[in-house]
């Protein structure tokens, strides 16, 4: 039995059968309308996510199979003091698969040593997120028809945004994949990221404006510049338009360059650039459901 | 000068760095062993000018040296058996630590699950770098 607790606990090929598969879910929907009858997934997610929580649900829905679970942990019996492991027991009981979100980082590892049931970690406070980059490379996969041969800009907040750091470290285990990092001196990426770049001879720069580099890029993350991260309101307000991604920026970049966002986008991204073919956000939710698809039955051996 | 008998069986840890041997003293849990164990501080050293000394008499196999690695691995283990040294032990950093070090980090899981084990893995073995296996989180705690 597996569990998925890091999108590196796929290696390269497996990842590969996965978007395989994916792919296959996409082109042939009736095929897996039936595959996960009589199963059941719980999604225990101890903080709201409405987002993820009806990924996952939508996910098993198209299989066929139904859906338990709760969506805040003031309606679990965590509210009542009890433990994660307790928890996931029970719910072992009662459902096939778990999908968990939780605050507190670590918790659906705790979860998954206990259960008898596959556990997929659903984000665990500022930790992992998984499934975020199996969508996030699904839609690179699809969209660009390959995982190597990138110039990647990831944008915003890189000091805490898990998303890029998990993107980052999924993606260099590809050829030839360069980065440039956009942010502000405050949120810059970490030093173990910076560290690991230059263990594994990544290239890779560090550069404060956004229109300085859309000419070379392949790839562009937008992540959210958040108000409560700088240390000043002054700094915020000279530094967070530079993180707007509007029309006139997008003239920039190359006719073929995609645009992501993990979502929920705020400002950073105006809505004009939604129209754009390159603005591919949207996509990407799409995307989240046919991997999550892809994973349920993968790790319920369905596949 | 102060001397302290020799031991049968055990351990002799020489070479601690002076002031370090209650430390250890608590992390390998001797407080809670039954047997005879000698704690010499500040003894002469050629190669640290001032070392502590720590003797254990007790079964070669009760002890987790484990830790003694974490917290320096240039200190010397002398196993002692029929009052010889039989072997002097190179400390390697363990891969994994359960129960040493506590994660600090308030988003860890750890932080509100009370009786769950403090379990480290070792990242960067040249840095010698632990991480919480839940969180990821660096340790912070000296030991």
């Amino acid at each position: 039995m597996r569990h998925l607790m890091n999108p590196l606990d796929f290696t390269t090929e497996e990842l590969e059968q996965l978007f395989d598969l994916a792919d296959d879910i996409q082109a042939h929907p009736d095929k897996y309308a039936h595959k996960c009858e009589g199963k059941k997934l719980a999604t225990c997610f101890y903080e709201p996510s409405t987002r993820t929580r009806l990924s996952f649900e939508s996910a098993m829905l198209n299989l066929g199979g139904h859906v338990i679970g709760f969506s805040d942990a003031n309606s679990s019996s965590a509210a009542k003091g009890e433990s994660v492991s307790d928890t996931i027991r029970m719910i072992s009981c009662y459902a096939d698969i778990c999908a968990m979100r939780h605050p507190k980082e670590g918790a659906p590892m705790v979860a998954a040593t206990k259960s008898s049931i596959p556990v997929i970690n659903a984000g665990d406070g500022g930790h992992q997120h998984p499934t975020q980059t199996l969508t996030d490379l699904l839609t690179i996969r699809s969209l660009k028809g390959r995982l190597n041969n990138f110039t990647v800009g990831l944008c915003g907040d890189l000091k805490f945004g898990r998303t890029a750091h998990s993107l980052v470290n999924a993606l260099v285990r590809y050829d030839n994949i360069r980065f440039i990092f956009i942010s502000p001196e405050e949120l810059k990426i970490p030093s173990y990221l910076r560290d690991k770049l230059k263990e594994l001879n990544i290239p890779f720069k560090e550069v404060i404006r956004l229109e300085d580099s859309l000419p070379e890029l392949d790839l562009l993350y937008m992540t959210r510049v958040q108000r409560e991260r700088f240390f000043n309101e002054e700094d915020y307000v000279r530094l967070k338009d530079f993180y707007i991604l509007n029309k006139e920026k997008m003239k920039l970049a190359p006719e073929d360059m995609l645009v992501l966002h993990p979502l929920p986008r705020v400002n950073e991204i105006s809505v004009e650039v939604d129209e754009d073919p390159r603005a591919v956000y949207f996509k990407q939710v799409q995307y989240g459901v046919y991997v999550r698809m892809a994973l349920i039955l993968t790790l319920l051996e369905l596949a | 000068m102060l001397n302290v008998g020799k031991i049968e069986e055990g351990f002799v840890l020489d070479h601690i760095p002076a002031g370090r041997s209650m430390s250890i003293y608590y992390h390998l849990g001797l407080d809670k062993l039954d047997c005879c164990v000698a704690i010499i501080k500040n003894a002469k050293s050629n190669k640290l000018e001032k070392k502590d000394i720590i003797k254990v008499e007790c079964d070669i196999n009760t002890l987790n040296l484990d830790v003694l690695a974490v917290i320096d691995h240039t200190i010397t283990v002398n196993v002692i058996k029929a009052g010889e040294i039989v072997e002097k032990k190179v400390l390697v950093l363990p891969k994994e630590l359960k129960g040493v070090m506590k994660c600090k980090n308030p988003r860890c899981i750890t932080s509100i699950e009370q009786e769950l084990p403090h379990i480290f893995y070792l990242a960067d073995a040249d840095r010698e770098i632990y991480r919480c296996k839940y969180c990821d989180e660096k340790n912070s705690e000296k030991m």
